[in-house]
């Protein structure tokens, strides 16, 4: 299993590690993933997420490249602004859910899923061939720092102040910094060699706001934000209509593109979608993923994607993929054949903080 | 004067009588964290030595609670109900999950005693 620059200070924190993607990852550390949750969106949280992979596209045509892998328009991507965009395969279905960067006119950065690194790295290297754009896999240390501490912490290494959602920066040789995160809130994630890594960490450490944070509440964080999570809530089989993210296709794009599967996409939008994303909140006990959802007559209409227990909300929270036309309706989790009434809401089940 | 015994699916029982105190360890409430639900059996419920139908959750996960010896439920720890972290402090004390009425006390001798048990875990 592969380590990160960071394993020796998470086993010294005391943190429980486990198998995630191919990496000894920390579940949780001493404080507990309730505590660890409340602190991110109190105080600041610091997240290892050296396991996700940077790939860095460099060419004149690195823009067109990203045109023909995303359904956005790259080449009028502002310098230093960052993107949550996605890759599609030939049927319109999402291969990974990303964050692309635009470094500079020529120079593009992809932050990708680390489950999905091997199948990414291959697709953009296949698309890559046709454009006069080299890829480039840049190892680093990685970091989030999260919640509404975040900014008065990391003022203290750089001048983030001026920095809104989605800015970005290269502060140093080799370092790159994004006012960016999965939890809903405020946060910056932060890039480096992987050399640094460690010494920074202990620097962020050693402000009395900031507390390790594992997997675990990383996982409840996001859940509570209402963002989906690939492999869960997202595959190759779910296309983006269903999904809820067409937001993040512009409005000309979506009835067609240079983008890998526009036509198939073009298409499935104007045909009407059969089964969409939903939140919901589980009366009483939580529902994990793959719990089948029934209506009042029995009948399964969707199946639970991601589901646990929200420390913020304080209870059960789930997202689903439901029948469209059972949605409006109401809707039971079928718990060993007990029906648990789930109540439909509109996500975020807690509400984002990000700095526009 | 009580008994105590521990499964491998890190359970523990305190045999007093014929009656059985049932909890998970206090290395399994490490493992599993920061506990939110606990789904109980019902009063009365017949239960035989390994059988699931008992579920601990984490903020994270579900995990199944096996029945370590066969009986009849005679009571549950409703402090649970409202309080599910009670399992994460005190596991091997307050935190106890239910009460059974052992049919057959010989699957007893096949579980652990406390020295067996630090040894499965070390």
């Amino acid at each position: 299993m592969k380590q990160t620059p960071l394993y020796q200070l998470h086993t010294n924190a005391g943190a429980k590690m486990g198998a995630f993607a191919g990496y000894d990852m920390p579940l949780f550390y001493p404080l507990g993933v309730m505590k660890e949750h409340v602190h991110t969106r109190t105080q600041a949280g610091l997240f290892d997420i050296s396991h996700m992979v940077h790939v860095e596209l460099s060419g004149q045509q690195a823009a067109n490249l990203v045109e023909k892998l995303c359904p956005y328009h790259a080449s009028q991507q502002t310098v230093a602004t960052a993107r949550y965009t996605y890759m599609l395969n030939e049927n319109g279905g999402i291969i990974d859910d990303l964050i692309v960067t635009r470094l500079g006119e020529t120079r593009f950065l992809i932050v990708a899923n680390a489950g999905c690194a091997e199948k990414d790295v291959a697709h953009i290297k296949a698309n890559a061939e046709s454009f006069d754009c080299t890829v480039t896999i840049i190892p680093r240390g990685f970091l989030a720092l999260q919640g509404p501490k975040a900014a008065s912490v990391l003022q203290a290494h750089f001048n983030v102040d001026d920095m809104a959602f989605l800015d970005i920066a290269e502060p140093k040789d080799g370092w790159f910094l994004a006012r960016s995160g999965y939890t809903g809130e405020d946060g910056f994630e932060i890039g480096m060699p992987e050399a640094d890594c460690a010494v920074f960490a202990q620097k962020l450490l050693d402000d009395d706001a900031v507390e390790w944070i594992g997997l675990g509440a990383r996982d409840s964080l996001r859940l509570e934000a209402g963002l989906p999570l690939y492999g869960q809530d997202l595959s190759e089989d779910i296309y983006p209509h269903e999904a809820g993210l067409v937001w993040a296709i512009p409005k000309d794009l979506r009835t067609g593109g240079p983008y890998n599967g526009a036509d198939a996409l073009a298409e499935k939008i104007a045909e009407g979608r059969t089964r969409m994303r939903v939140a919901l909140l589980p009366q009483g006990r939580p529902v994990r993923a793959g719990v089948e959802l029934k209506n009042s007559d029995g009948d399964t209409i969707g199946t639970v994607t991601s589901g646990g227990f929200g420390p913020t909300v304080d209870g059960p929270i789930a997202l689903a993929l439901v029948n469209v036309d059972a949605a409006k309706d109401p809707i039971f989790a079928d718990m060993r054949g007990k029906q648990i009434p789930v109540e439909r809401v509109k996500p975020p089940f807690v509400p984002h903080s990000y700095k526009r | 004067m009580s008994k105590i015994y521990f499964t491998d699916e890190h359970e523990w029982l305190s045999v007093d009588g014929d009656v059985a105190t049932v909890g998970i360890t206090n290395h399994a409430q490490e493992q599993l964290g920061d506990l939110v639900f606990v789904e109980l059996p019902d009063v009365g419920t017949t239960l035989e030595q390994g059988d699931d139908g008992i579920v601990v959750e984490s903020v994270k996960a579900a995990s199944d609670v096996y029945a370590p010896a066969s009986g009849e439920v005679v009571e549950v720890n409703g402090k649970l109900d409202e309080e599910p972290a009670l399992v994460n402090a005190a596991a091997e004390g307050d935190g106890w999950l239910y009460k059974m009425k052992l049919s057959n006390a010989d699957e007893l001798e096949e579980l652990m005693d406390a020295a067996g048990y630090k040894e499965l875990i070390s």
